[in-house]
């Protein structure tokens, strides 16, 4: 057993409470504080995962979230992070992307073939023939690697907050917690962020006397009231300092998505260690330093028993003295002495020997890299800034950052603790008064807002700049390795797209696929450009790095998505519906009853006797004033100054390129008082756009829109009863067919409830009233309906039974048999327009539109086998050529005539009476239909509607 | 995420207001060519710059005018109103 645990070691770790969890089923023992990894590791598991191409066996490389080879599965949950996710008692983990085993995968033999996978093998090989795709596919998806998801898993809860910080700091080390704490004794409100698990960052690792400072700064920022998230990655920043972030350990929730409105933002991650690129650099044995120290003092686990440490810098020596100390037999191999590892030999299970360039060959189970550092400049990245690499510190710097950006820490430069500390100090008052100067002006410009509330405190000192260590350039050996332990791209893979002609380090890594795996250029981005450099013979200042982009680290679906529960508008009948068997329908906001479990007999018993349908969605506004006429004449293509008081008339909306935008009716229920319907779905853009119209460009007129749909339960009440119906429940309301006729509105008392709103119109063909009652009376009056409807035959129908029932009349709705593009007069409504206004909505384009013949339109269409319903959105097509001619919009089986119904738009020369037309179904049958004589199949002259 | 600042409610985020793009003065439609009505509809000068754009404030319910600056998102203070004052 080459790793192992060390006795009373581990700071991170609770010896009082030990548990087991399973691997690939077997028990392994761990403590609380122990990394999924750390466990496996003190376990003697030191094979955690196969590679991604070659399915090469590998281990440890970095031992914290970015390690490539460190991805298992937990549970129903893929591509966990394992040498992050902090081990539980009882957990399910399991290796992932090996076949049958991970001691024994088939798709190892992918190695032997490897000289043929190399960078752009998929483009070129599975390119041709075109018509195979599906089959190539079909087998590469089974190579794809990652773990499984499990399609019966409870989906996990993730939720959204907002936050408001004057000061957010992204990184919780020694720099990140020191701004930190300074902007926050300067007054500021501050946020500060770690990716880990504990506030700390590198000195987490590091000595005692390291732990003791981080634990010494960690409670000063909880004291100064600093709200700290752990486990937790800034995502992004984006325009006006809006900063994503992840929470990965939140009460209540699985993950959560802080959005955060950073007035300034401190940029202090650290930095991360960079591999070195060389034969072998995958055996599993193989580490960085910043892994070694992570494993011996976060958890005390031994990562190999003979070592050698190839060091370039104090971080080397360091892991030099740690093993030491662990009893590890040490070489270190010191870069300054000019000798360089050159490659390293192992079995399949293991590291064996490191080869160096001065050919001693040196007996080793463990490898330790510590060759220099790459700056994870993504936030200064996304906030404009393009860094700088600086040849003397062999590292990228931030160069020009927007006030509201500060760096701190190694992205800012070197330092012992203590001088780090100082900068971040002075950085964390700098941002202070930005931050808190930002929120002094947002309050300035708030109305109502008290501005004396906000006080910026003095001019802070400008921090003295870092200084830069120099740092001897170290990226690659004499000999090829893996650059990309993700995407199993090795330098000779980067070698190779150069002599292919490419030239950019975006293009290199877009055909190579280095820097794009889990780790997203964490660890291979710098050593991707200087093996890219080296080849072209310029430099990695002159090539640049590629632009780092949101997320900095994955961010599940769900914690994006926030909470899984939308919030629902229902009318005041919903519980009625659901206690009577409704069977919901989701249209928009709305839930509503789409039917009731019989939607045909619903429509059949409205033609027949007399149904209630709850019509609440329907948008209402009220428009009071002494210009409503004028507005109503401009914003509907048809007249309106001559409606009288207790008329209903049809109105149809279009906006400014012509386009049917909604439909419905408005009465007038008073000299200055009407009420407009629209579209349930048309609503809030119907309000926006009279609101638009008054604002903008008729802001002389004096009309107030209010919308009152909620205010009202909506009820249609149709069949050739319900007269009889609605007389049995009004008073003072005359009925009779010549006292309230078709298209006319009335107030009065329903079921005893005053305010009602009466409108003789019928969507449904029927002789019906809409009734809008007071919200609050909605379900007795729905309720007394019944009642006395019980002997009339009535039944409530739902929204499906309406669609039936409006198709029969050959009523057309906006959006379903309408679209983007549909003009009035291509859904029949050319009459309706008068071009003799002197101004509407969009009347130079009616105009136009007026004169055209070449529109589609929308027509009335009767399969001619009656019993073939075609699926709405069906082609209507050339026969021959399948050229397509229309599409069928609305379909249904008719329970009023026993057979099928259509409408839908066809070209202009199919838009006839009795034209033929062939219906191409989905799977390509095809069936013969015509254009039927009339927009209504079911009563086309209208004598049920006006009786 | 644009800080909007809305003269009637503040700065506030961009998902609380509905952007109507840069303004666009509407023609005479009694006099208009059909090629200055569609250069009304849908051509914008896509400025690198000061602009005059249309927001839609989901919070007081006002078309406002507002100038940005597009390649900065930064508004200019005090909102300009083309009809005349601050609505």
């Amino acid at each position: 057993m080459t790793t192992r645990r060390l006795p009373g070691a581990g700071a991170e770790l609770n010896r009082d409470e030990p548990f087991t969890f399973c691997w690939n089923g077997a028990p392994v023992a761990g403590f609380s504080g122990d990394t999924v990894v750390s466990a496996l590791l003190a376990g003697g598991h030191d094979v955690i995962s196969r590679s991604m191409k070659y399915h090469r066996p590998r281990g440890v490389l970095t031992a914290d979230y970015w390690d490539p080879n460190c991805m298992v599965q937990v549970g129903s949950e893929p591509n966990v992070r394992g040498a992050h996710r902090l081990a539980a008692p009882a957990m399910d983990v399991r290796a992932q992307n090996v076949w049958p085993s991970l001691r024994h995968d088939v798709k190892a033999a992918n190695a032997l073939v490897g000289r043929f996978l190399t960078a752009g093998f998929y483009y070129k090989t599975f390119m041709q023939p075109r018509a195979l795709w599906p089959a190539y596919e079909h087998v590469l998806a089974t190579f794809a690697p990652g773990g499984s998801v499990d399609l019966d898993a409870e989906p996990p809860r993730c939720d959204i907050r907002f936050a408001h910080p004057d000061v957010l700091v992204a990184g919780g080390g020694p720099a990140g917690m020191a701004a930190a704490l300074a902007a926050s004794r300067a007054g500021a409100d501050v946020l500060l962020v770690d990716h880990g698990h504990r506030l700390g960052g590198h000195l987490r690792w590091g000595s005692g006397d390291d732990r003791a400072r981080a634990a010494q700064l960690a409670a000063a920022v909880r004291a100064a009231g600093v709200e700290v998230l752990t486990d937790a990655t800034v995502l992004g920043r984006y325009d006006g300092s809006w900063v994503g972030i992840n929470q990965r350990t939140a009460s209540g929730v699985w993950e959560r998505l802080v959005k955060a409105r950073a007035k300034c933002l401190v940029v202090a991650p650290g930095l991360i260690e960079r591999p070195y690129v060389f034969a072998g650099n995958d055996h599993v044995g193989v580490m960085l330093s910043g892994a070694v120290r992570r494993l011996l003092n976060m958890y005390g686990v031994v990562p190999g028993e003979r070592a050698v440490v190839f060091s370039a810098n104090p971080d080397g020596a360091a892991a030099a003295r740690d093993l030491r100390s662990a009893g590890v037999e040490v070489t270190v191999v010191d870069a300054s002495t000019g000798v360089r590892l050159e490659r390293v030999e192992g079995s399949r299970r293991r590291a064996q020997a490191a080869v160096l360039s001065d050919g001693r060959r040196l007996d080793a189970d463990l490898i330790v890299t510590a060759i220099g550092w790459t700056a994870p400049t993504t936030l200064t990245n996304m906030a404009g800034d393009r860094p700088v690499y600086d040849e003397v510190s062999a590292r990228f710097f931030p160069d020009r950052l927007p006030p509201d950006v500060l760096v701190a820490g190694g992205l800012a430069g070197d330092g012992s603790v203590d001088e780090l500390v100082a900068h971040a100090h002075a950085t964390g008052a700098m941002a202070a008064r930005r931050g808190l100067t930002v929120r002094a002006q947002l309050r300035r410009a708030t109305p109502r807002a008290d501005p004396t509330v906000t006080s910026v405190p003095p001019d802070a000192d400008e921090p003295v700049p870092l200084g830069r260590d120099p740092h001897p350039a170290l990226f690659m050996a004499g000999s090829h390795g893996i650059v990309d332990y993700s995407e199993d791209v090795s330098s000779k893979d980067i070698v190779d797209a150069a002599a292919e002609g490419f030239d950019s380090v975006e293009l290199v890594k877009r055909f190579t696929t280095s820097t794009m795996g889990p780790s997203q250029g964490k660890l291979e981005t710098v050593n991707t450009v200087a093996v890219l450099a080296q080849e072209l013979g310029t430099t990695i200042g002159r090539l640049g790095t590629t632009v780092w982009r949101p997320p900095y680290a994955p961010v599940s679906l769900g914690a994006l998505a926030g909470r899984n529960d939308i919030p629902r508008r229902v009318s005041a009948l919903q519980d009625w519906h659901d206690k009577h068997g409704a069977v919901p329908l989701h249209a928009g906001n709305w839930l509503r009853p789409d039917h009731y479990g019989d939607p045909a007999a619903e429509a059949a018993n409205v033609r027949n006797a007399v149904g209630v349908i709850d019509v609440t969605p329907l948008g209402k506004l009220d428009l009071c004033g002494p210009d409503v006429a004028d507005l109503l004449e401009l914003v509907y293509v048809n007249r309106w100054r001559k409606l009288a008081v207790g008329a209903v008339r049809y109105g149809v909306m279009c906006t400014e390129d012509g386009i049917v935008m909604d439909d419905g009716v408005t009465a007038r229920l008073a000299d200055q008082r009407y009420l407009m319907t629209t579209t349930s779905s048309g609503a809030a853009a119907v309000w926006e756009w009279l609101e638009r119209w008054l604002q903008q460009e008729r802001p002389q007129w004096d009309v107030r829109v209010t919308p009152v749909t909620p205010a009202y339960t909506s009820i249609n009440v149709a069949g050739p009863r319900s007269r009889e119906l609605v007389a049995g429940l009004v008073d003072d309301i005359d009925v009779s067919p010549d006292g309230f006729p078709y298209m006319q509105v009335r107030t009065g008392t329903v079921a005893g409830v005053g305010d009602c709103v009466l409108l003789r119109i019928g969507f449904t063909g029927e002789l019906s009233y809409e009734l809008h009652v007071p919200a609050g009376f909605g379900l007795h009056v729905w309720e007394a309906l019944l009642a006395t409807g019980a002997a009339l035959g009535i039944r409530p129908f739902g929204v499906e039974a309406q669609r039936i029932l409006r198709l029969e009349k050959g009523h057309f709705i906006v959006g379903q048999d309408t679209d983007g593009l549909t003009r009035a007069a291509s859904a029949g409504l050319g009459g309706l327009v008068k071009l003799d206004k002197a101004d509407m909505v969009g009347r130079p384009e009616l105009g136009w539109a007026a004169a055209r013949t070449d529109l589609p339109m929308l027509v009335s269409i009767l399969t001619d086998d009656p019993s073939v319903v075609p699926v709405e959105a069906a082609q209507i097509v050339e026969p021959g050529t399948n050229a397509i001619r229309g599409r069928i919009t609305s379909s249904r089986m008719s329970p009023t005539l026993g057979r099928s119904v259509c409408l839908g738009q066809v070209d202009a020369a199919l838009a006839h009476p009795g034209c033929a037309l062939t219906i191409r179904l989905p799977g390509g049958a095809q069936v013969g239909a015509r254009v039927h004589d009339q927009p209504a199949f079911v009563d086309p002259e209208g004598v049920r509607l006006r009786g | 995420m644009l800080l909007v600042v809305c003269p009637h409610c503040g700065p506030r985020d961009a998902g609380d207001f509905h952007y109507l793009g840069a303004t666009s003065p509407r023609p005479d439609p009694a006099t208009v060519t059909e090629q200055a009505w569609r250069t009304y509809l849908h051509l914008r000068a896509n400025v690198g710059g000061w602009q005059h754009e249309t927001w839609y404030c989901r919070a007081c319910r006002q078309h406002v005018v507002l100038e940005r600056n597009t390649l900065t998102n930064e508004f200019r203070d005090p909102p300009v109103d083309p009809l005349g004052g601050v609505r």
